[in-house]
């Protein structure tokens, strides 16, 4: 993987630089050792490594603020990071940056339950929110697979899912305030309490910026008060086409779960072999179907996707009678990873969008592909909202393998855009996927958005190298070309 | 003049010749919402209505792409023969704006970022806005999102393009999610509460595990304007909320609020018919329509403040009120004045809305103040600078709808 390169200038200043910072925050905030800055030199892509110039843990938006500020002043690069679980490399740093961890920005702030939100610094873990509203009743409705230790902050930047995207949003959808400190040092309020933006939506367009264009200080989440009751289906199918015929027959039907997920063969047994959660291992597809609201309305949901199953030839049905039970159904779901983890010496992740109604041909795309590079893969999927995570099984020590997994991951993602699809679903382009931007993107698509870029971050100090495959300068993108601007539109009808 | 392209070959054509000649035009569909924003006439008028139908739609995928210049009755009624709606109701606020029901197109509502009382439970319009294709200021034909449901690739183009009034991009195609129609909708209302008391009503029902898609609240001179007999027979305030889904669970829910109401007023219900009724009276804003002599103004705050903001203004100026969003969207119908007077009385609006967080759109006024007053709320340096960086990253010269929102801009 390509970086930019490293500026010799900068690196040369990197004493000076430590010293500045040391000037802005207290000592034991900035971090200059090698040996202290290797803890932040990954992600959760873990195959990129890279230890930063220096570490700086500022305590308060004014700090984030003077940092950004020496930082563009000095033309010193910045990578912001939460809690570092991203699977896209999001945060990986630079051989000539600040990394800029929120990790000190751990507080709840305020909880307003007449309101419906919370108000937390960036470094609250996902889960925290929950377990801050949980006494009430409440709960925070985006839930990543990675919610015990993910920061929301990191949840705005990524525009994190979870397995309840289909009925209840992505973060996007979710979040009604932010703080947002700019590369200039501008700090920003953006909403707040109230339900619509007043101009340009910029909280929209923060959300997912994966750090390239301001560093996130607060928080304002929506809470949703937790529904009456909850029940777990098992769906199993002799079929992955039946059972995608399946999800589509249900969303017909008019029911949208909470959360509908599929596991192919591989999936259900390496997963029923790690947490014994009593999945059915004669089945080719196993659907996990989780249905909320009051009672009288899950029962009604229950029975109707039953009827559904049956009449799309479903081998098994298991309803739970417990709350224990549904959790024993997702626990096959949440361990996946790790149960595919010890098939396997190593895994690599992929996250693309399908139109639904193609799965199946995907997953046999998938498997041609599969045979070709001589590689395995099991396959877990939001069946709901089509976003398919096939996980390549592979073993880093093996010379080669490494390439080979990139190619093959590249190729499944080119094939969910071939159909419809998308590149990323939920873990974000950062640098993993940056370089295929263009297969999914014309050049006029991706100038669009690197002026974006420019109108944040002109000097392309936060977070570059990230996201988009060519760094252009900003005075080069702002330049009008009009392409056909003579010709006095001779086919427009006038009045 | 008016152009009329007839496909989204033409709308780059036209807006690269634009471009050239640093022509501003005003970006519309049907025009049912011209007299939205402030008034800032261009000699050009670039019309979309000629984009024109449903290229895709799976209902089975939950979404649909439509050509801008789609009427939304189409959209709604295409929607509708397979048991879908768009979830965020959009609005027609034709009368409420002076003009006829039924014009709006569903780039407009886009554009607009228009969305009803579900709004509160279901999200806006921007949150169902997929993808997009569109013509910058530039003449540079692109497209952003795409028409799955979830999908972080780039930066999410189409929350910009969501509620700019066309003064980014003119936008020739939108790909949004749509949900199965509810199986029933039903009401159950307070009679004779006070606003402040039906806030704090609203806010509960909103808490309640009892699935509330709509919570509104109507004084009494609002209520009397309604369409439904009940409600105008009643002489009192009105203060509903909305209960959706498999008729059982209604029943459970509507009794589960009942009795949490018990005691604070009359208890009231409206069936499903009349339920229809009313929230779409009370989407379209339709008990203000008939105060044609007043100033309309759409505050935007912090839901448990509203009854508070609407007080502190009504003591220093004739206002009435109708809440929506649980208190958080307030329509508020003010004397009309001159602009010396209106200038303060937007001062007085807005200085109350900052107090408890929050913006107010001046939503129907003369076309005079609509040019003399801010008709969005005035933002801060730091996040009016940024926008107008971005308004110049995609329309350097300013040719589309300058000035709609903000004087510069």
């Amino acid at each position: 993987m390509r970086m930019p390169v490293p500026d010799p200038r900068v690196l040369a200043r990197r004493d000076d630089i430590a010293r500045a910072l040391r000037n802005i925050l207290p000592a034991d905030c900035v971090i200059a050792d090698a040996d202290g800055a290797r803890v932040y030199e990954t992600d959760a892509l873990t195959a990129y490594r890279q230890i930063p110039m220096v570490v700086v843990l500022p305590r308060t938006t004014a700090e984030v603020s003077a940092v950004l500020s020496y930082c563009r002043r000095e033309g010193v690069k910045v990578v912001p990071r939460g809690a570092g679980t991203s699977l896209s490399g999001g945060a990986l740093p630079l051989a000539d940056g600040v990394l800029l961890s929120l990790g000190k920005f751990n507080r709840v702030l305020e909880i307003d339950f007449p309101n419906r939100c919370a108000v937390v610094q960036p470094g609250v873990t996902n889960l925290a929110i929950t377990k801050a509203v949980e006494h009430a009743g409440f709960y925070y409705a985006p839930d990543p697979s990675s919610q015990i230790a993910c920061s929301i902050g990191g949840n705005v930047a990524e525009n994190s899912g979870g397995v309840h995207c289909l009925k209840y949003g992505l973060t996007t959808n979710n979040l009604l305030g932010l703080e947002v400190v700019l590369m200039n040092g501008e700090v920003l309020r953006l909403g707040g309490k109230h339900l619509d933006a007043e101009g340009y939506d910029l909280m929209g367009v923060l959300t997912g910026s994966e750090g390239l264009l301001g560093v996130i200080t607060e928080v304002t989440v929506r809470i949703l008060k937790a529904p009456e009751s909850v029940r777990g289906m098992l769906i199993g199918f002799s079929s992955v086409e039946t059972a995608g015929d399946c999800v589509a027959a249900i969303i017909a039907a008019g029911i949208i779960p909470a959360g509908l997920e599929m596991m192919d063969r591989a999936a259900v047994q390496a997963a029923e072999a790690f947490v014994q959660a009593g999945y059915p291992l004669d089945v080719e597809a196993l659907l996990i179907v989780e249905l909320d609201g009051p009672e009288v309305e899950v029962d009604d949901m229950t029975a109707r996707v039953q009827d559904v199953a049956r009449q799309c030839r479903a081998d098994l049905v298991r309803i739970s009678t417990s709350d224990a039970e549904r959790l024993l159904f997702w626990a096959g779901r949440k361990a996946a990873f790790p149960a595919v983890g010890r098939i396997a010496p190593d895994y690599y992740c992929m996250d693309g969008t399908i139109p639904r109604k193609r799965l199946s041909e995907v997953l046999r795309g998938i498997g041609e592909l599969s045979r070709r590079y001589g590689l395995g893969v099991v396959n877990v999927f939001h069946a709901g909202d089509g976003n398919l995570h096939p996980l390549i099984l592979y073993d880093a020590n093996k010379p080669g393998d490494l390439e080979r997994v990139e190619s093959f991951g590249a190729d499944i993602l080119k094939l969910c855009v071939a159909v419809g699809g998308v590149l990323t679903g939920e873990h974000g382009v950062g640098v993993e996927k940056r370089d295929l931007m263009g297969v999914m993107f014309s050049e006029t698509d991706l100038r669009v958005q690197q002026r974006i870029k420019c109108a944040f971050d002109p000097e392309s100090l936060l977070n570059p190298g990230k996201m988009f495959p060519e760094l252009h300068r900003c005075a080069e993108l702002g330049r009008m070309h009009v392409h056909g601007g003579k010709v006095p539109f001779p086919d427009i009808p006038r009045f | 003049m008016s152009l009329r392209p007839a496909d989204p070959q033409q709308v780059q054509e036209a807006i690269a010749w634009a471009a050239e000649n640093r022509v501003p035009l005003a970006v519309q569909g049907a025009a049912s919402k011209s007299a939205l924003g402030r008034h800032a006439p261009c000699d050009e008028i670039l019309d979309l209505s000629a984009l024109s139908g449903v290229p895709f739609y799976e209902p089975e995928e939950l979404v649909m792409t439509a050509l801008v210049g789609t009427p939304l009755r189409v959209v709604e009624e295409t929607l509708k023969a397979s048991g879908q709606e768009m979830c965020f109701e959009p609005a027609d606020y034709g009368p409420l704006l002076g003009r006829p029901a039924g014009l709006g197109t569903i780039g407009g509502v886009f554009a607009c970022n228009i969305s009803g009382p579900r709004r509160v439970k279901s999200g806006a319009a921007r949150d169902y806005l997929l993808g997009a294709k569109a013509v910058n200021g530039r003449g540079e034909f692109f497209k952003c999102g795409s028409r799955v449901m979830k999908n972080v690739t780039g930066y999410d183009v189409c929350k910009l393009l969501a509620g700019s009034f066309g003064t980014l991009a003119a936008m020739t195609e939108v790909t949004f999610k749509v949900l199965p129609l509810p199986s029933e909708i039903h009401t159950v209302m307070i009679l004779g509460l006070e606003d402040e008391q039906a806030v704090v009503a609203m806010t509960e029902a909103l808490q309640s595990p009892y699935e509330v898609y709509g919570a509104v609240h109507l004084p009494k001179a609002a209520a009397a304007r309604s369409s439904v007999e009940s409600i105008r027979a009643a002489g009192k305030s009105i203060t509903a909320v909305r209960i959706e889904g498999p008729n059982p669970s209604i029943r459970y829910c509507g009794g589960h609020l009942r009795e949490m109401f018990h005691g604070r007023g009359a208890l009231a219900g409206l069936d499903e018919p009349q339920s229809q009724i009313f929230w779409r009276e009370l989407r379209d804003v339709t008990p203000f329509v008939p105060l044609r002599d007043r100033t309309i103004w759409r505050l935007s705050v912090t839901p448990s403040k509203g009854a508070s903001v609407v007080r502190e203004i009504e003591k220093q100026l004739d206002a009435e009120a109708l809440y929506d969003w649980g208190g958080g969207l307030i329509w508020l119908a003010v004397e009309e004045h001159g602009s010396d007077r209106a200038m303060s009385d937007a001062g007085i609006i807005r200085r109350a809305v900052a107090h408890a967080g929050g913006h107010a759109l001046l939503f129907r006024a003369a076309p005079d103040l609509r040019a003399r007053l801010p008709v969005f709320q005035p933002q801060s340096e730091g996040a009016a600078a940024l926008s107008l960086r971005l308004k110049e990253s995609f329309d350097p010269q300013h040719i589309l709808n300058p000035g709609r929102m903000y004087e510069g801009l």
